[in-house]
């Protein structure tokens, strides 16, 4: 493999030394000062573990390069290894910020597959939605909070992780965890709204625009801020095109591209919502982009609400109806846990031996995914998140690839940040939001 | 009498059910005997690997469009619509244009840069590995989408693993730039004039492609108790 | 360490054990090692609900230098790793370390060829915390049995003899159940 052009360095650490001597002797600037600096991939401002080496003319950078794959985890290659349905616990680990949005994207190429996607219950797709707005804002939240402390200002963290506790709630108490959640499964979702839900959720609906409009007040007019991000990581239009990016970068830009509102999935176009862009293509313009994507959210939540809590028809599951495909397990909160609810055991021991059959080869064999291959897509709140997914037939999946929006916005990174200052390299990766647990998968 | 009960020559299922039995078979019932012995005959059970047979005119919604358009924009000689793609395949609702390597860049340009075709976006490039399909093992997938239309297609390119290169489309559409390294980062797929092959993801001394099949997952296995549970890929399977 | 480890054993050094384990645990600086989600829960764990700045832990020092507790929080890659070690090393002693989350305790979900099947092939651990990912509330109660681990630790001569009694119990401990691992009769684990 000598295709590539000049000499090909071979960082893995414990290394620098070599590295800072080659690029002294380095042909193309040959007499001149390089001062090449390593921002590590342990460090408080580079949003994960993501390593940038700087080469620096004083205080301008001149090349930035990204290095990434210090968490990578096989995921892929891993859930090659698992059934359908347990791919959805790992595929959610991936952009750790966004677990509904992995889940979904891989529930919608397995429904695909199937064939299903017309059959997955309505008060399923309501309850996705739900989930995949409340985690638009938790993610953001972060992505807001994380912003705020990498340029310094640490408030604005204590802000955003205080926001971000009340949605956390709000995901204990409907799928049971905090985190990484695998509550949307191939044909529907885990497990129904518990009793009390639907108060919580209109206490928050209640209380988070104030919560916002406090953040707004912090840092909207804040010269500082806007100092530090207005005019800062610029990426216009055609940049954002040929390299790809999509998300809140794009949108930033002018153009209101949104999965949601061009290839809707799970009933996203029966609800109103405005796609909110700005064009100013800087890290400011992200920010309250960001903002307005929040509020967006927050009426979209309202509208889930309201049709969960509007009067429910005689047989209104959220799983599908489909034996040998739904997880068969109605949870519920038992004595020790949430587990089998009781009514179903009773069921699969007492009454039906095929609803035992169907259990038992589900969980532990799982469905047969007819062979073929797609890409199914959802707007993460980082951009589009795709999956590839290939079945040869089994149960098993043969090959499956997540187009990760922030592998493909970090490149980005380069062009936004060669050419400004040290500090703006901080701005623009913060602006440009990327989970390197997606990065890397 | 013989012949009565056959289908028609060239009619659709008799021509799947020959591609089917074309291809190798996947995995065989497992009850051990073959032959004798078996009445139940699951021992002879065969499952054959799903062939992909190429989808007949017309394809339905805008995929037909999409085709014209493209044989339109390929206008040079040598590199005509039927010189460029070798397969096309309607699955699922999506376009999957199976185009040969050598013509994958003039492909990507028009896609690109035709008004009435404009995909602007590259959405990366997901490899897989089929090892049965000998010389086509390694397939390079680049689903494309169009911001102006509205439309999605997907490009696949099949390289064998003995001369496994493919252009690079990074000219036409730079974003490709990192999902390339990690194509040949996991998969060991070169791509011709790609500015900086190098890996990506796995550390930079990594020795093999770790997302090809006959490389291992690499689990150890794990002690609970005093029993051990092998690895993943090492366990008993029954399907 | 310094003067502390040359006092002679007996009533001086036991007061200035637990006078320096007081001082020691009530101010750790933790150098976050953040990795992947468990380094989200982390977060919130410095966030306003469940405050570490009640602990003195608030501050936490990205330069490994001024850190005393690394707190290995997500899955460790096969790259990541010798830069774990590099972090570990530039720690100054006294240091601590928590592996947070099933993935760093034991590779977790992951038993695959990416990830490093639990941080103690790399570093000395401490306190094993599971979880995926382990709850901040999990978080605290972990750096709580820290904290009284790093109370009760003894120091000089004290501490001397604490080894040897601690390697003669494992050179008596008896197998807990047949099968690998097991470590050869008469050799110390």
């Amino acid at each position: 493999m000598t295709e590539t052009e000049g000499r090909v360095y071979n960082v893995a650490g414990q290394d620098w030394d070599e590295v800072v001597a080659a690029a002294d002797q380095a042909g193309d600037r040959p007499g001149e000062e390089r001062l090449v600096v390593n921002m590590g991939p342990q460090h408080p401002s580079t949003h994960g573990v993501l390593r940038l080496i700087l080469t620096l003319d004083g205080e301008t950078v001149t090349e930035l390069r990204p290095v990434i794959g210090y968490l990578h985890t096989g995921i892929e290659k891993n859930m090659e290894f698992r059934t359908w349905t347990q791919g959805v616990t790992f595929c959610t680990r991936m952009d750790y910020l966004s677990p509904i949005f992995n889940e979904t994207a891989f529930c919608l190429a397995t429904e695909r597959l199937l064939g299903i996607e017309a059959e997955v219950p309505p008060r399923a797709n309501v309850l996705r939605v739900l989930m995949m707005e409340l985690n638009r804002i938790s993610s953001h939240m972060t992505a807001i909070g994380t912003f705020g402390m990498e340029l310094g200002a640490t408030t604005v963290f204590l802000y955003g992780m205080r926001e971000r506790e009340k949605v956390l709630d709000l995901f204990e108490l409907i799928s049971g965890l905090r985190m990484n959640h695998a509550y949307i499964r191939p044909g529907g979702v885990s497990q129904d709204l518990p009793p009390g839900a639907l108060e919580r959720l209109r206490e928050f609906l209640g209380v988070m625009p104030g919560l916002l409009g406090e953040l707004r007040a912090l840092l909207d007019a804040n010269l500082i801020f806007a100092g530090r991000t207005k005019n800062v990581a610029y990426l216009d239009l055609a940049g954002c095109l040929a390299l790809g990016v999509t998300g809140p970068v794009l949108r930033a830009t002018g153009l209101p591209w949104d999965l949601r509102k061009s290839q809707p999935c799970c009933g996203y176009e029966t609800y109103e919502f405005a796609v909110p862009v700005t064009d100013t293509c800087d890290a400011y313009g992200r920010y309250r982009l960001r903002m307005d994507e929040m509020d967006e959210s927050l009426k979209i939540i309202e509208q889930c609400v309201d049709r969960l809590a509007a009067k429910r028809p005689a047989h209104d599951p959220v799983m599908i109806n489909d034996p040998k495909i739904g997880w068969p397990a109605q949870l519920a909160v038992g004595s020790d846990g949430l587990g089998n609810s009781p009514a179903h055991i009773a069921k699969i021991m007492g009454q039906s031996m095929e609803a035992l059959i169907h259990h038992f080869k589900l969980v532990t064999e799982g469905f047969r995914v007819p062979p073929g291959q797609v890409y199914a897509s959802v707007e993460s709140p980082r951009g589009e998140l795709g999956c590839h997914a290939v079945s040869d037939g089994g149960t098993q999946p043969y090959r499956v690839h997540f187009r990760d929006p922030s592998f493909t916005n970090l490149q980005a990174a380069a062009a936004m940040s060669e050419g400004g200052l040290i500090a703006d390299v901080i701005a623009a990766i913060a602006s440009i939001d990327p989970v390197m647990g997606g990065v890397d998968r | 009498m013989t012949g009565e009960n056959l289908p028609e020559q060239g009619s659709q299922p008799a021509a799947a059910g020959q591609e089917r039995l074309a291809e190798p078979v996947a995995r065989t019932g497992m009850f051990g005997t073959h032959t004798t012995g078996d009445t139940s005959g699951y021992g002879g059970l065969r499952v054959r690997r799903a062939a992909v047979p190429a989808s007949p005119r017309p394809y339905g919604s805008y995929f037909d469009d999409l085709a014209d358009q493209l044989a339109g924009g390929l206008k040079q000689p040598g590199a005509g619509f039927d010189d460029a793609i070798e397969k096309v395949v309607v699955d699922r609702g999506e376009l999957t244009l199976h185009v040969r390597a050598e013509h994958l860049v003039t492909v990507a340009k028009v896609l690109r840069d035709e008004p009435s075709l404009a995909f602007q976006l590259c959405l990366g490039t997901s490899g897989v590995h089929y090892p049965w399909e000998t010389g086509r093992e390694l397939h390079a997938v680049y689903p494309l989408l169009s911001i102006t239309h509205n439309r999605r297609v997907r490009l696949e390119v099949s390289v064998p693993d003995a001369d496994p290169r493919i252009p690079s489309l990074t000219g036409v559409y730079p974003t490709c730039d990192w999902h390339e390294r990690e194509t040949w980062d996991f998969f060991g797929i070169i791509f011709d004039g790609h500015p900086a092959l190098t890996r990506i993801e796995m550390p930079d001394d990594w020795k093999g492609h770790p997302q090809r099949k006959d490389y291992p997952l690499g689990g150890i296995p794990v002690e609970y108790r005093g029993a051990h549970v092998p690895p993943p890929d090492e366990r008993r399977s029954y399907s | 360490m310094g003067l502390e480890e040359k006092l002679p054993s007996g009533i001086l050094l036991t007061t200035v054990e637990k006078l320096a384990g007081y001082a020691r645990k009530s101010s750790v600086w933790p150098a976050t090692f953040g990795l992947a989600c468990c380094a989200i829960e982390l977060m919130s764990t410095g966030g306003p609900r469940h405050d570490l700045a009640r602990f003195g832990m608030e501050r936490a020092s990205n330069t490994p230098r001024q850190a005393d507790l690394m707190i290995v929080a997500g899955r460790v890659s096969q790259k990541m790793a010798p830069v774990l070690r590099q972090i570990y090393d530039q720690m100054g002693d006294p240091k601590w370390v928590i592996s947070m989350g099933v993935c760093a305790s034991s590779g977790g979900m992951f038993n695959n060829y990416a990830i490093v099947q639990g941080v103690d092939h790399i570093v000395p651990v401490d306190i094993y915390l599971p979880g995926c990912p382990p709850r901040p509330e999990m978080l605290i109660d972990a750096i709580v049995k820290l904290h009284d681990k790093i109370q009760n630790t003894k120091l000089g001569a004290n501490r001397q003899a604490e080894i040897t009694e601690l390697e003669q119990a494992s050179l008596r401990r008896l197998p807990l159940a047949s099968g690998i691992g097991r470590p050869e009769p008469g050799s110390p684990e």
